[in-house]
């Protein structure tokens, strides 16, 4: 799982079906400090998150199919999904890091 | 899953039989602000995307599941054209 910031979103309207109900959102990889760590990459929602929210992707698709497939579509080509959104990261006993964005 | 632009297409007359029909295009992967991110890719497309659309595309296994054939073996994927992008870094404090 990858802590990321939630920095934006995607839209679309030509896509494959099983997309019409989720929101994607841009997510930035951040380290346990906050600051950007690799470049952002593209999440389909399934907790509601907000932009700038401190969030977990996974970014494996068993994972993504296991939370988001729903029969009758089994097979669904999603490759990263937001799995929680975090309240707090605590490091050596300091909380580090809050949810929501500056 | 990423964004990248669509650059070229490509065209092959010797495959193997389940790629038969499906398109295939060069994109070019980037980040929220445009940088690229790495060497173009070869991704099957089964939405008619066209050079100069912004895509969102997937890797591994669940690329071929947008497909008509969810088992041609194929590893990188168009799952959605893009309309609109944005990331905005101030929100990253």
């Amino acid at each position: 799982m990858i802590l990321c910031r939630v920095i934006g979103n995607a839209i679309s309207t030509v896509k494959h079906p099983v997309f019409e109900q989720y929101a994607v959102m841009v997510c930035q990889p951040v380290d346990p400090q906050g600051e950007p760590m690799g470049r952002s990459f593209l999440s389909v929602d399934s907790v509601q998150a907000g932009v700038g929210d401190l969030v977990l992707c996974a970014r494996e698709g068993n994972t993504a199919r296991q939370i988001l497939a729903k029969p009758p579509m089994a097979e669904v080509p999603h490759h990263s999904v937001i799995l929680a959104i975090v309240d707090e990261v605590e490091l050596r006993g300091q909380a580090t890091l809050s949810g929501p964005g500056e | 899953m990423q964004l990248a632009k669509v650059i070229g297409t490509c065209v092959c007359e010797q495959k193997y039989p389940t790629l038969e029909g499906v398109r295939l295009l060069v994109i070019q992967p980037h980040d929220h602000s445009g940088q690229p991110d790495g060497p173009p890719v070869i991704a099957a497309d089964p939405l008619q995307a066209g050079p100069g659309d912004t895509v969102e595309w997937v890797t591994g296994r669940e690329a071929a599941m947008g497909l008509p054939n969810p088992f041609a073996p194929v590893d990188v994927g168009i799952v959605a054209i893009v309309d609109h992008y944005w990331g905005d870094e101030r929100y990253l404090g």
